[in-house]
C-alpha cells in the first residue's frame, strides 16, 4: 500500500483501480474516483499551497466547492494549464500532474512568507495608505510588487486549444441540487410525467449523503438509495441527469445558466469532445435544493495545514476511505462535528479530544462519543494550535481563560455550523430573511417561479428535508401542467458530436433493486442531528487578541481586520467587506461571510440584521471565459460579409481592408507596387481612362407604394414630388435635430418606386429608421420598405472611357447624354441580365452604377473587365474611390461629418427643399445653436509644401505661438495626396470655415507645425465638365 | 436573458430577437416645424429616466420587425405589459409594478437607511 492514510474496508472506491499522478514532480498514486484532494490525503499530503497575502502554508480545507484553500494549477500540455483548480472538485485521473502556487522556490520553503512577518505593514486597507507616497511610485514600484508577491496561480500564456459546447433547454422542473432533497424532488416531479431536469456540481448524486453514515432511507443506507433513485431517473424519457454541472446564476423569468464539465476529469479526452457544456435552462419552476456549507471555527492560526471542516474529514473517511490524521483532535459548537470523530474512532483513528464551546451538550452523538470513550471537553475552546506546515497539537482552555492544556494530534477537525447556500435563491431576487433562533439567513420573499427545500431552507433533519422536497416537486410539477396520465414529449434531442460517452450511465450492477420511491413519499428511517452552531470569533481571537485568527482563508482576512475596519469608520458591511476583502476572492466568502458579518455586527454593537447582508453574485462558483464564449471566438466571432466580385478581387491579388463586417478591396497592387504606387496608379488611370469599382456593399432600399414620394419627402430633406421616373437625386438624411444621419443617390423608378442607396455602413440603422417612422409616426403612409442590400451587385464604371467600356454589353438603353443624362437610372438588360443602370459618379468623372443581380455579379464584372482592357481602364478599390471624391469635395458621411455637423455646416444645404413644411430633422435646423455662428463648417485645406499630407484627425490652430493649452478651432476630416492635383488635399472641420478662404492656419504636429491655406473643398475641375467629358 | 411578448407574434420570444428602441409616448407634432424650442426640447432631448414602471419602445426586430410598447420596471426589470404602436399607455397599479427585488431590501427602504446612517455620522 502506497497510499498510507488510505484505510482498507473503509469507503467506495475500489483499491485495485489506482491511478498515477504527481503534485510538485513528486509521483504519487491515488484510486479511480478519487478527488485530487482526497489522494493527496490518502498519501498524508496536507499542504497543498501558500496564501494569497502572508504566503502562509495552507492545507485541504473542504471536500467539496466552498474549498478557499487548496488550489493548485492543473496541466495537461503546454497551452492547457489551469491555474487555481480546487483539489477537492478536481477528479484524479491517470497521469494528472498538479503543481502548488504562489510560493518561491518551493512550497516548504517560501521566501514570501516573511510577509507573515511583516504582517503588521499589511493589516487590512493596507493599499489604500502604506503606498499612498511618492504619487508616482504606484505605478512602477508598489503595485508591480504587490502583484508579484500577493496573488494566486499564473494564467497560461497560450491560446485556449480546447472548444466549448453551448446549449438551450427547456424544461418543466429544474432541480438545483442532486442531495437527498433534489433527488427526492425530482422523483416527485418525474413521476408526474413532466421534463425534469437535474443537475449537481458533483460526479455523482448524492450530496451529504456521501458521508451521512446514520442515514437510511426505505430501508437501505443513505448513499446507495441516492444511487437507486437516480438509476431510476436515468431510465425516465422526461428527466435528463446533468452531473458534473453547477447551476451558476439565477436570471430573469427562471433562467438558469448551467456550466457543465464534460472532459476535466478524463486522462486522456477526446479531441473532438467539448471541455465544457454551457446550459442555458428555461424552466417553468426551478426547485432549489443547494444544501448548506460548514463553517470552520475561528481561532489563532485556525489555517494550519490539518485543521479542516469536520463534515470533510468525514467525506474523505466514508467515501474515499482516507483517514485525514493518526491522532485527531475536534473543536466544535454543534453536533454534527460529532459523527466525524464517531465515524473516524470506529475506523481505527485515535480521537485524541473533542472540544465542544456549549456548557452542556447532549443528545445521540453526544452521549455515543461518550460511550465509545471519547474525550468530550464541554464549555471549553482551542485558543491555540502548534505546528507550521502541518497541525502537530492544539492548546485547549476553559472558555473564560485559564488553565489551558496542549494535546498532540495531527489533525483537526473544527465546525461552528451549517450555512444554508442561499446564494441562487438571492440571485433569482428573492429577499432573504434573518432567522434568530438559528442565527441564520433563510428563504423569505420569492420573486420567481422557485422554491428552496432542505438544508438551503433552513429545514434540518433528513426526514423533513426528503418530505418537503417531495412535496415541493410534485407541487412544481403540478404548477408546471404536470399529469401523471400524460406521456412526456422528450426533453430535448440526444446530444450528438458533443462528447456524447459523457452522458451520464446509471451505476451498476445495482445492489438491491429499485425500492421504495413508487409512487409515494421515500421512507426515511434513520438520520442524524446536525443542530447547534456559532458565528463569529471564539476564545482567544475576540476583542482586543492581536492574533491571527482567520475567517476568509483565501484572502486572508482575520477576524482582528474586521474589527479594524468598523474602528476606522466602516459602518456597511458592504464597505467593511470591501475594506478587508473579506468574501472577494474566488470562493467569494461561501465559509467567511457569516463569520465576517457576525464580528462586525459585534463591534458595532447592531444586531446581524441591521448591518446587512453582501449581495450574491453570479457566478456562483468560478466559470471559464470558455464556456461562457463557446464557439464564438475567431472566424466565428463575427460574421464576415464578402460581396460576389470579392472571389475575381482575390485572384487579382487585391488587399482588402474591412469596413464593418465586409470585405472590401483597398487596392490592387501589380508586381512592384506599393500601397502608394497602387493608388496614385489607379486614380490617374481612372480620369485618363476608365477605372471599374466594386460598390456592392453600398445599402440598398426599395421604397415602393402610392405614398412613396411623399415617404420620401418626410425621411430626406430633398425634394421627390416633382422628381420624374428615370431621374435620380442626392438625398440627405437627417435626424430630428437637424445634424446629417445618412447620404446617398436616390433613383425613382417609377412614380410609386424609389431605389435608395446608403452609405454601407448605414444600411441597418437607415432601414430602422425608415421602419421606425413608418410604423409609428407616419402610419397612414401606404409604403412598403424592402432591403435589397444583398440583392443588388454594384459595378460603378467611372471615367472618360466609361461609357464605351459599357456600350456594347447594354441592351435596351440609350446611353447617349440626351437620352441618358448625368442623374438617370434606366431598366435594361447588361450581358444578357436584368440591370438598374444608373447615369451617376463618385469621381466627377463621367460614369455609371451598373447594378446587377447578385449571382450575375462576377460574371458581368468579368465581362465589364475584359471591355474596360480594351480602352485602358484598370480596377481601383476603396483607398483611390476616397482620394477620388475627396478631389471633389464629396463628403463621407461619418468620415467627414460625426454626428454634429449640419448640411449648412458641410456646404449640402443645396439639397434642402426651401419649400418644404415637414421633414425629419426641419425643426432641428432652426435650433438656435445650428444657425448661430462659430460653428464647424467643412472647408478643404492646402499645405504650404504641396509634399505634406496632413494626418487625418490632426487639430488645426489659429497662432501656432500662443501658450499651451492651445484654443483648437478644428481638425482634419480627410486627408490624401492626390496626384491627379499634384499637392496633397484635406477636408477639414473649421470653426466658421466658410468665411476664411485664403487664410493661413496651422496644425501642431510632434515634428513640426503644418502650414496650412484655407480653400474650397473641390479641388479638381471645379466647374464640373468632367462628368460630361 | 428576459422573455419579451410581441403583441403583434402573440408570443413570448427571447430578448435575443429585440431590439430596444427608446421611450413610449413621445409624440412628434403634426406641425413641427412650427413647435417651440421649449417644446422642441421636451420633444427630443428631455426623457423621464424613472426608478419604477417605465413606457418605452421595443423593436421585434429579428421577428416581425415591428415596433410595439412596453411598461418595464426599470427596479425589477420585470415586463407589466406589451401592447401595439399607437394603442392608449395603459393604467399601472402600484401593486402590478412588483417588488424592488434586484437588492434584498426595498428602495425606499435602502434611501431611508442610508439616509438616516448620514444622520447618525453627522450626529457622531
Amino acid at each position: 500500500m502506497t497510499q498510507p492514510f488510505r484505510i482498507s474496508g473503509a469507503g467506495r472506491l475500489t483499491p485495485a483501480r489506482s491511478l498515477r499522478f504527481t503534485f510538485d514532480g513528486k509521483h504519487l498514486s491515488g484510486v479511480s474516483g478519487d478527488t485530487l484532494a482526497s489522494a493527496l490525503l490518502a498519501n498524508g499530503v496536507h499542504l497543498t499551497g501558500r496564501s494569497f497575502k502572508y504566503h502562509r502554508p495552507r492545507g485541504i480545507l473542504s471536500a467539496g466547492a466552498e474549498e478557499p484553500n487548496a488550489l493548485v494549477g492543473v496541466e495537461r500540455d503546454s497551452a492547457r494549464r489551469t491555474p487555481n483548480v480546487r483539489a477537492t472538485v478536481q477528479e484524479l485521473y491517470d497521469g494528472l500532474t498538479a503543481v502548488s502556487q504562489n510560493r518561491w522556490p518551493s512550497l516548504s520553503f517560501d521566501v514570501g512568507a516573511m510577509n507573515d512577518l511583516a504582517s503588521p505593514m499589511f493589516s487590512a486597507g493596507f493599499y489604500y495608505k502604506t503606498f499612498m507616497w511618492p504619487k508616482a511610485a504606484w505605478k512602477k514600484v508598489y503595485e508591480p510588487k504587490i502583484r508579484a508577491a500577493a496573488g494566486l496561480g499564473v494564467a497560461p500564456d497560450q491560446p485556449d486549444p480546447d472548444h466549448y459546447a453551448s446549449r438551450f433547454a427547456h424544461c418543466d422542473v429544474l432541480v438545483v441540487g442532486g442531495g437527498a432533497a433534489g433527488i427526492a424532488a425530482a422523483l416527485a416531479a418525474a413521476e408526474s410525467g413532466v421534463r425534469v431536469i437535474l443537475a449537481d456540481e458533483q460526479a455523482e448524486f448524492g450530496g451529504a449523503l456521501r458521508y451521512e453514515a446514520g442515514a437510511k432511507i426505505d430501508g437501505t443506507d443513505g448513499w446507495a438509495w441516492a444511487q437507486q433513485s437516480v438509476a431510476k431517473l436515468a431510465a425516465m424519457d422526461n428527466v435528463r441527469l446533468l452531473p458534473r454541472t453547477t447551476a451558476f446564476g439565477y436570471y430573469a423569468q427562471n433562467f438558469v445558466g448551467l456550466v457543465e464539465r464534460v472532459t476535466d476529469h478524463v486522462a486522456r479526452p477526446d479531441r473532438h469532445a467539448a471541455r465544457e457544456r454551457l446550459w442555458q435552462v428555461r424552466a417553468k419552476r426551478v426547485v432549489l435544493a443547494t444544501g448548506a456549507i460548514e463553517r470552520h471555527m475561528v481561532f489563532a492560526d485556525n489555517d494550519r495545514p490539518g485543521v479542516m471542516l469536520a463534515s470533510a474529514a468525514r467525506a474523505y473517511l466514508n467515501h474515499y476511505g482516507v483517514a485525514v490524521g493518526r491522532t485527531v483532535g475536534v473543536y466544535t459548537a454543534n453536533d454534527s462535528a460529532y459523527y466525524a470523530a464517531l465515524d473516524l474512532k470506529k475506523a481505527g483513528v485515535n480521537v485524541a479530544a473533542i472540544v465542544d464551546l456549549r456548557d452542556n451538550p447532549s443528545g445521540p452523538a453526544v452521549e455515543e462519543a461518550r460511550a465509545l470513550g471519547i474525550e468530550v471537553n464541554h464549555g471549553r475552546a482551542v485558543t491555540k494550535v502548534g505546528g507550521k506546515l502541518r497541525v502537530s497539537s492544539m492548546t485547549i482552555e476553559p472558555k473564560g481563560g485559564g488553565g489551558g492544556r496542549t494535546v498532540a494530534i495531527d489533525a483537526l477537525l473544527t465546525s461552528s455550523g451549517w450555512t444554508p447556500s442561499v446564494h441562487l435563491f438571492s440571485q433569482s431576487c428573492g429577499k432573504v430573511a434573518f432567522d434568530e433562533a438559528t442565527k441564520r439567513f433563510l428563504p423569505g420573499t420569492y420573486a420567481q417561479d422557485c422554491v428552496s427545500v432542505g438544508a438551503c431552507n433552513g429545514t434540518d433533519g433528513l426526514e423533513a428535508t426528503v418530505a418537503e422536497a417531495f412535496d415541493a416537486g410534485e407541487k412544481a410539477a403540478r404548477e408546471a401542467g404536470g399529469t401523471r396520465a400524460k406521456a412526456p414529449p422528450p426533453l430535448t434531442p440526444p446530444l450528438k458530436g458533443e462528447g456524447d460517452s459523457e452522458a451520464f450511465t446509471p451505476p451498476s450492477p445495482l445492489r438491491g433493486g429499485v425500492r421504495g420511491g413508487g409512487s409515494g413519499h421515500p421512507v426515511v428511517d434513520a438520520s442524524e442531528s446536525w443542530a447547534g452552531g456559532m458565528l463569529g470569533s471564539g476564545p482567544g481571537a475576540g476583542a482586543g487578541t492581536t492574533v491571527k485568527a482567520f475567517i476568509d482563508f483565501q484572502n486572508d482576512v482575520t477576524a482582528k481586520d474586521i474589527r479594524q475596519a468598523v474602528h476606522e469608520g466602516m459602518r456597511s458591511i458592504e464597505h467593511v467587506k470591501r475594506f478587508t476583502t473579506n468574501g472577494m476572492a474566488t470562493d467569494q466568502g461561501k465559509t467567511s461571510n457569516m463569520h465576517g458579518l457576525a464580528i462586525a455586527a459585534e463591534t458595532l454593537g447592531k444586531p446581524i440584521p441591521a448591518v446587512g447582508l453582501t449581495t450574491f453574485r453570479a457566478p456562483y462558483t468560478p466559470v471559464t471565459f470558455g464556456s461562457i464564449v463557446g464557439h464564438a471566438k475567431g472566424k466565428l466571432f463575427d460574421p464576415t460579409r464578402r460581396t460576389p466580385i470579392h472571389p475575381w478581387a482575390e485572384r487579382q491579388g487585391a488587399v482588402f481592408e474591412d469596413v464593418g463586417q465586409w470585405k472590401r478591396a483597398w487596392y490592387f497592387p501589380r508586381a512592384g507596387e506599393d500601397m502608394h504606387a497602387a493608388v496614385n496608379r489607379e486614380c490617374v488611370t481612372v480620369r485618363q481612362a476608365a477605372g471599374l469599382f466594386d460598390a456592392s456593399t453600398l445599402g440598398k432600399i426599395e421604397v415602393v407604394g402610392p405614398d412613396a414620394a411623399k415617404f420620401m419627402e418626410l425621411l430626406y430633406t430633398n425634394p421627390w414630388e416633382k422628381l420624374d421616373a428615370g431621374r435620380c437625386r442626392y438625398g440627405i438624411m437627417l435626424r430630428e435635430d437637424g445634424f446629417i444621419y445618412d447620404d446617398g443617390v436616390v433613383g425613382r423608378l417609377a412614380p410609386d418606386r424609389f431605389h435608395v442607396t446608403t452609405t454601407t455602413g448605414g444600411a441597418a440603422r437607415v432601414m430602422n429608421m425608415m421602419e421606425d417612422y413608418l410604423q409609428t409616426e407616419f402610419p397612414h403612409l401606404n409604403v412598403w420598405l424592402t432591403s435589397i442590400s444583398e440583392q443588388w451587385a454594384v459595378i460603378a464604371v467611372q471615367g472618360p472611357k466609361s461609357r464605351e467600356t459599357i456600350a456594347p454589353l447594354v441592351e435596351g438603353i440609350d446611353l447617349s447624354d440626351a437620352a441618358f443624362p448625368h442623374m438617370s437610372v434606366r431598366e435594361g438588360k447588361i450581358c444578357g441580365v436584368p440591370t438598374r443602370l444608373f447615369r451617376m459618379s463618385f469621381t466627377g468623372d463621367r460614369g455609371f452604377e451598373v447594378n446587377v443581380p447578385a449571382d450575375y455579379g462576377e460574371a458581368v464584372w468579368e465581362a465589364l473587365w475584359a471591355e474596360g482592357q480594351k480602352h485602358g481602364a484598370c480596377a481601383y478599390g476603396t483607398e483611390a474611390m476616397h482620394v477620388l471624391r475627396a478631389e471633389k469635395g464629396y463628403i463621407i458621411v461619418g468620415q467627414d461629418t460625426d454626428g454634429t455637423v449640419t448640411p449648412a455646416d458641410a456646404s449640402v444645404d443645396w439639397a434642402i427643399g426651401k419649400k418644404k413644411k415637414d421633414f425629419v430633422g426641419i425643426r432641428g435646423l432652426s435650433r438656435p445653436d445650428l444657425v448661430a455662428a462659430g460653428r464647424k463648417q467643412l472647408v478643404g485645406l492646402k499645405t504650404r509644401d504641396p509634399k505634406i499630407v496632413l494626418e487625418e484627425g490632426a487639430q488645426i490652430v489659429g497662432d501656432p505661438k500662443q501658450p499651451i493649452p492651445m484654443k483648437m478651432i478644428g481638425h482634419v476630416t480627410s486627408s490624401y495626396w492626390s496626384e491627379n492635383c499634384g499637392h496633397s488635399i484635406a477636408l477639414a472641420l473649421v470653426v466658421d470655415g466658410k468665411s476664411r478662404l485664403g487664410d493661413t492656419l496651422h496644425v501642431p504636429m510632434p515634428d513640426g507645425t503644418v502650414e496650412v491655406e484655407v480653400t474650397g473643398m473641390v479641388f479638381y475641375d471645379p466647374k464640373g465638365e468632367r462628368l460630361n467629358g | 436573458m428576459l422573455l419579451i411578448r410581441c403583441p403583434y407574434c402573440e408570443e413570448e420570444r427571447p430578448e435575443l430577437e429585440f431590439r430596444h428602441a427608446g421611450e413610449a409616448h413621445v409624440a412628434r407634432s403634426g406641425d413641427i416645424a412650427a413647435i417651440s424650442d421649449e417644446d422642441f426640447e421636451k420633444f427630443f432631448f428631455i426623457r423621464s429616466n424613472p426608478k419604477g414602471v417605465v413606457f418605452e419602445r421595443w423593436r421585434h426586430v429579428h421577428g416581425c420587425a415591428r415596433f410595439f410598447n412596453a411598461a418595464r420596471n426599470t427596479v425589477t426589470d420585470r415586463f407589466l405589459v406589451t401592447y401595439k404602436a399607437g394603442e392608449p399607455k395603459p393604467e399601472i397599479s402600484a401593486e402590478d409594478a412588483g417588488p424592488a427585488a434586484w437588492a434584498n431590501r426595498e428602495p425606499a427602504e435602502l434611501n431611508e437607511t442610508s439616509s438616516s446612517r448620514l444622520k447618525e455620522q453627522v450626529t457622531e
